[in-house]
């Protein structure tokens, strides 16, 4: 498709180094953690952002941080970029590389070190994926809270680099506030250690910072998170609205009536239908908007809870309710939750968009979005975290159709617009990457990024680090 | 010190013209809200005071939205009697050393995110830095910079808020704050286990917490300073306190499954609303070391390794002592010499946390980091980053580190 996202000019000094480079890396790592055979790079070409691809120079993928060091230290001594990878589930572009760096994935470094119970908190390899934290700790009574939708797949250290979020995040905050410690490889091969199983850090909060950095300040190597205790039990409720003013006022009643469900989940009438298609949940296929609300603890907890819920849903004619009666139910009634993206991949192209609003203008940017979308001769699916105000419109098109292509992007661009002029921000959980970059002029001024990117410069001195991501290439010259 | 001008903008725009001014003059500045906090960290050499005091105001709150929106000098009472009327809070309940230190004023809210100063219901619910969505800060070049905003999800460009956050007014000055805020629990209690040591403790609270009966708070007061709570009620007994707040009919549940999860303890009994309220703030006003002059620590360690901390200490000198945050909060008091050298040694050993000198008295702060000292790699990447929003160090130089020269040397 045609690109409208420019990357960094590709350094033909660094590429015609490529032997040699690939030389260097050999003589640090063992065979088989060196990837350099251009059939075997493909898989590393894109992420979840697939409509963008560039082959890396190669792909290295370490067992070890001391590994990773030496990794980062060659590439600094030979100015050579670098893009890390944990799974490649970034829907921003966040781990797409270009033809003059290498990859570092941290696929390898899969390992939980330590569990410990008696501090509530796991040591694990960068690698881990997010749902294996959960299931080492489950039998224990024990949960890692943020529970991204990629959470089989994406890795902890994708999610500290995105700062990923879920459905679960209203209760249980998102991945910055899970976080304990972490070790992290710097510019120059250097490896701190940063807070740990204390609740705070010493100093300036680097923790904070680094979180949600998207791969631009170190490697991130291993990391402190923090368990929770399991609740004792939780039950995903439907209620089902004939129009989404209605579905919005509701949200924002329950939140505003001082009630803070685990979850609150928005589907308009498109994203029921593919949800519902591929995983039979038993959504309601008659209403125009579908709140899926969570509550937990044990039955007299939730029965409490959910009476209250009850009570503003029907003040804002709630048409359908509808209890899950199982354990079996309420996991059909998340994975077609869960699985909205791969779903409506099933029938169209999409592009997921990620800005965030205040709720009361939930409703406002709904409307918005419809419009942007009608100009544009093009179909969306909302479905999303209607809580915390994290919108997700899937945007559907053909990816093959150039015209199209560029009318989504374009659409995208505009929602994301909308969604900042509404006192929101461009990206609530999936980080800025590439695809929404040429868009943070109109979040922030010359000055406020000048002042991210100096602190930036404070990591990376040379811009080696996922360098064509997050700031706009025109906003860098005299940063 | 030498003697400083007093100035107090009373708008962002006068608070940028206030730096510059001292930026061109080359002057260094004492960054403070209303002073409350003035006795924590190393002195400061400044030649000018900058207060936000004078900023002060809720610019914006929606209290469906969870999200308020004040002015930096605003007294942080102010804040919460606003927030009363909709029957919500600030969840990390901030902390007020006032009444251990004998200031006086009302702290500003920019004062307790700029030290990231949080109370019991850190343990569950995070910390300061946690809550604070978006700031309006003041940079080393005299730039008005924003960072974050009003929404509860937010990952656009770098998080320059929890930066800010607990940086004790080093990087800049901020003149607005847009922070999260939750409903005020219906009912609160709390479970007090009577007559366990500081170890057996440790595992009760650790036992409590695994439940799933969401404590929000759990401290253990020994038997040396538990008579000072809710007026002598508990006679000279160590107490464990664990707090459970929320909806009626769901703090009453959790209250039964809580009390069953701890059936090995024999002497239980439970505190309601009122008086819970007021040990709570007992607990966070560190009431055992008011109105005394001893040096206080305050010492952030795993939970599970606070009780051992303070046996290791009384090995060296005479300790008392109590926990909050599971035993991951613990506050020393010593009455002889400030001990920092085998304190920073002991938690080391243990396998690391860090202490900070909340109490003590000049000589003392002017010989020992009142902060503790980071390692040399973190140490130079700080101070990097403080060359990089505060070119000039203008902003209270030597604030949080004795060593400021040292780490500008080391910076690359």
């Amino acid at each position: 498709m045609t690109e409208i996202i420019k990357f960094l000019e590709p350094n033909a000094q660094i590429i015609s180094r490529r032997p040699s480079i690939i030389a260097g890396l050999a003589e640090i790592l063992p065979d088989d953690c060196l990837i350099t055979d251009e059939r075997e790079l493909v898989p590393f070409e894109t992420d979840a952002f697939i409509a963008y691809r560039r082959l890396p120079l190669a792909v290295v993928l370490p067992e070890t941080t001391e590994q990773v060091a030496e990794v980062v230290k060659y590439c600094h001594e030979n100015d050579v970029p670098i893009v890390p990878r944990g799974a490649g589930t970034s829907l921003a572009g966040g781990a797409i590389p270009q033809e003059d760096a290498i990859v570092i994935g941290l696929s390898k470094m899969n390992q939980i070190l330590d569990v410990d119970l008696a501090n509530r908190c796991a040591v694990v390899q960068a690698g881990v994926t997010n749902i294996a934290i959960s299931q080492e700790t489950d039998s224990e009574g024990f949960f890692y809270a943020p529970d991204p939708s990629s959470q089989l797949a994406c890795t902890i250290g994708g999610n500290i680099g995105m700062n990923s979020g879920g459905a679960h995040c209203l209760k249980y905050g998102v991945t910055t506030n899970n976080l304990l410690g972490l070790k992290m490889v710097m510019f120059d091969g250097t490896v701190i250690d940063l807070g740990g199983k204390a609740l705070d850090m010493p100093g300036y909060d680097l923790l904070g910072l680094l979180c949600g950095s998207e791969g631009q300040m170190g490697i991130i190597t291993e990391a402190t998170v923090k368990l929770l205790a399991k609740p004792e039990g939780a039950k995903p409720v439907l209620f089902g609205f004939d129009s989404p003013e209605d579905a919005g006022q509701c949200v924002k009643d329950v939140i505003g009536a001082g009630i803070i469900p685990v979850a609150i989940e928005y589907m308009d009438k498109p994203a029921i239908e593919i949800c519902e298609a591929f995983a039979n949940a038993g959504y309601p296929m008659d209403v125009e908007a579908l709140l899926i609300v969570e509550v937990e603890g044990s039955e007299a907890e939730m029965d409490a809870m959910l009476a209250k819920i009850i009570d503003v849903a029907k003040k804002h004619n709630v048409k359908t309710i509808k209890e899950s009666q199982s354990a079996f139910e309420a996991a059909l009634i998340w994975k077609g939750r869960k699985s909205a993206f791969g779903a409506t991949g099933r029938i169209a192209d999409y592009m997921c968009m990620d800005g965030t609003v205040p709720l009361s203008q939930l409703a406002f940017v709904l409307e918005g979005t419809a419009k942007i979308i009608e100009k544009y001769g093009l179909r969306v699916a909302n479905v999303f975290h209607a809580g915390d105000g994290n919108m997700h419109p899937l945007i559907l098109f053909n990816m093959n159709d150039p015209e199209e292509s560029i009318k989504a992007e374009q659409a995208g661009m505009d929602i994301l617009r909308l969604c900042v002029d509404a006192g929101g921000c461009l990206t609530g959980e999936h980080g800025v990457g590439i695809e929404k970059r040429d868009l943070m002029t109109h979040q922030y001024t010359k000055e406020d990024l000048d002042q991210q990117m100096a602190v930036r410069a404070a990591f990376d001195p040379k811009w080696l680090f996922n360098p064509s991501k997050v700031f706009p290439l025109e906003v860098r010259e005299d940063a | 010190m030498s003697e400083q001008e007093l100035i107090s903008p009373t708008s962002a725009d006068e608070l940028v013209d206030a730096v510059n001014s001292a930026i061109a003059s080359g002057k260094a500045i004492n960054v403070t809200g209303s002073g409350t906090k003035s006795a924590i960290g190393n002195n400061v050499d400044a030649h000018v005071q900058i207060s936000t005091s004078k900023l002060s105001g809720v610019s914006e709150y929606i209290h469906s939205e969870l999200v308020m929106t004040a002015k930096s000098g605003t007294p942080v009472s102010k804040v919460q009697k606003e927030l009363a009327k909709n029957n919500q809070m600030l969840a990390f309940e901030p902390a007020d050393y006032s009444k251990l230190l004998g200031t006086k004023g009302k702290q500003t809210i920019g004062g307790v995110f700029a030290t990231n100063m949080s109370g019991s219901r850190r343990l569950s619910a995070g910390a300061a830095r946690d809550a604070l969505l978006g700031v309006k800060f003041v940079n080393g070049k005299g730039e008005l910079i924003k960072s974050g905003g009003k929404v509860m999800k937010n990952v656009t460009g770098l998080d320059l808020v929890k930066l800010l956050a607990g940086s004790w007014g080093t990087l800049g000055i901020m003149s607005e704050v847009t922070f999260k805020v939750l409903p005020r629990p219906e009912v609160m209690k709390t479970i007090l286990i009577k007559g366990l040591s500081d170890a057996d403790a440790s595992k009760a609270m650790a036992l409590a917490m695994g439940q799933s009966t969401e404590v929000s708070s759990a401290a253990h007061l020994p038997e040396t300073i538990s008579s000072t709570f809710l007026d002598g009620a508990f006679k000279d007994q160590p107490v464990t306190a664990l707090r459970l707040e929320g909806l009626k009919e769901s703090v009453d549940d959790r209250e039964k499954r809580l009390v069953k999860a701890l059936s090995e303890y024999s002497d239980i009994s439970v505190i309601e609303t009122d008086q819970s309220a007021l040990l709570w703030q007992e607990i966070a006003d560190v009431k055992p070391f008011c109105g005394t002059d001893t040096i206080v620590w305050k010492v952030s360690v795993a939970p599970s390794l606070g009780h051992q901390l303070v046996a290791k200490l009384r090995h060296v000198t005479d300790v008392d002592a109590f926990y909050d945050w599971q035993g991951g909060l613990v506050w020393i008091s010593l009455k002889s010499g400030h001990h920092a050298s085998e304190l920073r040694q002991a938690i080391k050993e243990l396998g690391g946390g860090h202490a900070t000198l909340i109490r003590g008295s000049d000589d003392a702060r002017s010989d020992v980091d009142v902060f503790e000292p980071q390692t040399l790699p973190v140490a130079a990447l700080s101070a990097r980053i403080k060359a990089q929003i505060d070119p000039k160090n203008i902003f209270n130089p030597g604030r949080m580190s004795l060593n400021d020269d040292v780490m500008n040397k080391t910076a690359v």
